[in-house]
């Protein structure tokens, strides 16, 4: 399969006004869902084409629906994570950007399948472009009727805001960019309560990222069948993957979920650059485990990702050539995690620095010869014991950076210097 | 629209006004360049929240600067695609060029030099964010270029940071 679905739009000239989207078959899908469908019967659909979260956890995204109490007596409200801060990952960006209104789409649909009349689009502030596409074709979708009340006709009215992030990685966590939405400052919640029941404003919500919004469409209007006839049946779909790093074509590629990581870096993004071997890739953004070359057969998907004690993350692939030095890039993710730490847990913010004080005198060739013990006892005082995953996802990617490149490491303690300069 | 005016929009979109101060700290900085003490006053009168509420956002969420910054923020990405590609060395680069360190600002209020975490937009490392524009694909020439050209925009401007009243 070659056919782009979820970018079709993205290097089609103005593709991010109503006009092209309409063109292109735009909120065909949106008529057909609520001419053809009750919410209920939308929900079995996106359960039935297996569906799975574009976040990074991969949780079935019409079971997520279903939680979601159908009597309720307060709003309901749809929130889109758009804050995109996992370092290695820009795809929502570039689908806010170049087609908002594919995003427009995937809300009103999703948010007629909840039963929600507001939704939040929570965009990292950072992406000025972004923000200023997706306010321009709110505005267009409301002139044309795809937004507001009795929408096309049908019962069915609906909003959508945009929310402006300000600079905290932590806000993509999903119960943290509810406090920071009600205007706390960031910092994750205790679940259960879980946010379909109680989130935003104590009001059953649902949080789903961008590129999970924009598979809705598409399942709509081709079916579950079709959805599920793309990659392993339990993981499938298309799938949207960010390369970048040391590599001949850095960019964004739509491919099948389930390709090998090996077809993606080699074939489709050019293979290292001149001259240099790639020594290692990250597959989902720096929370996901580093993989050395040896391991790139493995398929993209969340399945096979965890079966090697990676993940699948947010697709973020990150290759690494072999004239880098892995403990810099090690400490390099400590530091981003430690300075990240929303410092609400103990083990995170206390562990991590001290994590980063180790790697840092590692890495400038002061280590002493117990400091690989001393992190691995570090990392075990960490993982399991932290409130969010950005605690645990810290541990285990230095985990699996010693796992496979311990010999760096050793070799930075015992020639007290790095062997990379 | 005046920054009142703005903000009471922003507050009309969510079910409580405390959600609007995000928002509002972000209206406000566009329009006094930072966000000094009497600025976070008035956003918390005008949205009538607590001024604690408003204190504490402004300090948790890195892109609200409570101190001026130069006209022009260069803000590199050194995060690790960007590592990968090069950012070092275009600190350096900077740092020689401006005669100002990392977090520093020029003495004539043109530019403050900041590293960022990862700005989403790695397939073109390296990466710098300057106002709202993303530069990418960057290399010691470009940056030259690059700066060159927000020095001529800065002249003819005041060059004093646009702090508040
Ligand atoms: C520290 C941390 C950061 C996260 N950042 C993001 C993010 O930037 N974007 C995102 O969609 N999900 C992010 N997530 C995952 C969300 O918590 C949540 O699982 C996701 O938005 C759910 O949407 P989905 O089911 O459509 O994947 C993050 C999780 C953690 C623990
Ligand atoms: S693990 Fe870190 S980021 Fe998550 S709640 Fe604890 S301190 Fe905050
Ligand atoms: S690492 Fe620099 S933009 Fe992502």
């Amino acid at each position: 399969m070659s056919e782009r679905v979820l970018l079709r739009n993205v290097d089609v000239p103005d593709g991010h006004l109503i006009s092209a989207y309409e063109a292109g078959g735009g909120y065909r899908a949106l008529a057909k869902a609520l001419r053809e469908h009750t919410p209920d019967e939308i929900i079995e659909l996106v359960k039935n084409s297996n569906l799975r979260g574009r976040g990074g956890a991969g949780f079935p995204t019409g079971m997520k629906w279903s939680f979601v109490p159908k009597q309720a007596n307060k709003p309901k409200y749809l929130c889109c994570n758009a804050d995109e801060g996992e370092p290695g990952t820009f795809k929502d960006r570039i689908i806010m950007e170049r087609d908002p209104h594919q995003l427009i789409e995937g809300m009103a649909i999703s948010a007629y399948a909840i039963g929600a009349e507001t939704a939040y689009v929570y965009v990292r502030g950072e992406y000025v472009l972004a923000i200023r596409r997706l306010e321009q074709a709110i505005a267009e979708a409301h002139a044309k009727g795809y937004l507001g009340t009795r929408i096309l006709g049908a019962d069915f009215n609906f909003t959508v805001h945009v929310h402006c992030g300000a600079g905290a990685y932590i806000c993509g966590e999903e119960t943290a960019m509810l406090d920071s939405l009600e205007g706390k400052r960031a910092q994750p919640r205790l679940k259960p309560p879980f946010p379909a029941v109680a989130g935003l404003y104590a009001s059953p919500t649902v949080i789903n990222n961008v590129e999970t919004l924009v598979c809705v469409p598409h399942i709509v209007s081709r079916g579950a069948d079709w959805f599920r006839g793309i990659g392993p049946d339990k993981s499938p779909g298309p799938k949207l993957y960010c390369v970048s790093g040391q590599v001949r074509r850095p960019g964004l590629y739509e491919l099948p979920m389930g390709i090998p990581l090996r077809e993606l870096v080699d074939e489709h993004a050019g293979g290292a650059l001149q001259g240099r071997k790639v020594k290692a890739v990250i597959p989902g953004g720096v929370s996901a485990s580093v993989i050395p070359e040896s391991g790139l057969d493995v398929r993209m998907d969340f399945d096979s990702l965890a079966a090697v004690g990676s993940m699948l993350g947010s697709a973020g692939v990150i290759v690494i050539d072999d004239t880098t030095c892995m403990v810099k890039v090690a400490t390099r993710i400590v530091e981003f995690f430690h300075h990240e730490s929303c410092g609400k847990c103990t083990p995170c913010r206390e562990g991590l620095n001290w994590v980063f004080k180790v790697l840092r005198r590692i890495e400038a060739g002061q280590g002493a010869p117990d400091d690989i013990e001393q992190l691995q006892g570090l990392c075990k005082g960490i993982f399991g014991n932290t409130f969010c995953a950005l605690g645990d996802g810290a541990a285990m990617g230095l985990r699996a950076a010693l796992a496979h490149f311990e010999h760096e490491f050793t070799a930075h303690i015992e020639e007290h210097r790095c062997p990379f300069h | 629209m005046g920054m009142r005016e703005k903000i009471e929009a922003a507050a009309g979109r969510y079910p409580d006004r405390r959600s609007a101060i995000m928002p509002a700290l972000l209206i406000a900085q566009k329009e006094h360049g930072h966000l000094p003490g009497p600025v976070l006053e008035e956003v918390a009168d005008v949205l009538g929240v607590e001024r604690i509420w408003v204190y504490e956002l402004a300090t948790f969420y890195t892109l609200f600067h409570t101190e001026p910054v130069g006209m022009f923020h260069l803000q590199l990405c050194d995060n690790v695609s960007c590592m990968l590609r090069g950012a070092e060395a275009l600190l350096a680069h900077m740092e020689a060029v401006l005669g100002i360190g990392k977090g520093g600002t020029t003495s004539d209020g043109l530019f403050t030099l900041s590293t960022v975490e990862c700005l989403g937009a790695c397939e073109m490392a390296p990466v710098m964010q300057v106002g709202d524009d993303y530069h990418g694909d960057l290399d010691v020439a470009r940056i030259d270029t690059l700066l060159d050209h927000l020095r001529r925009a800065g002249s003819g401007v005041p060059l004093a940071p646009r702090a508040g009243a």
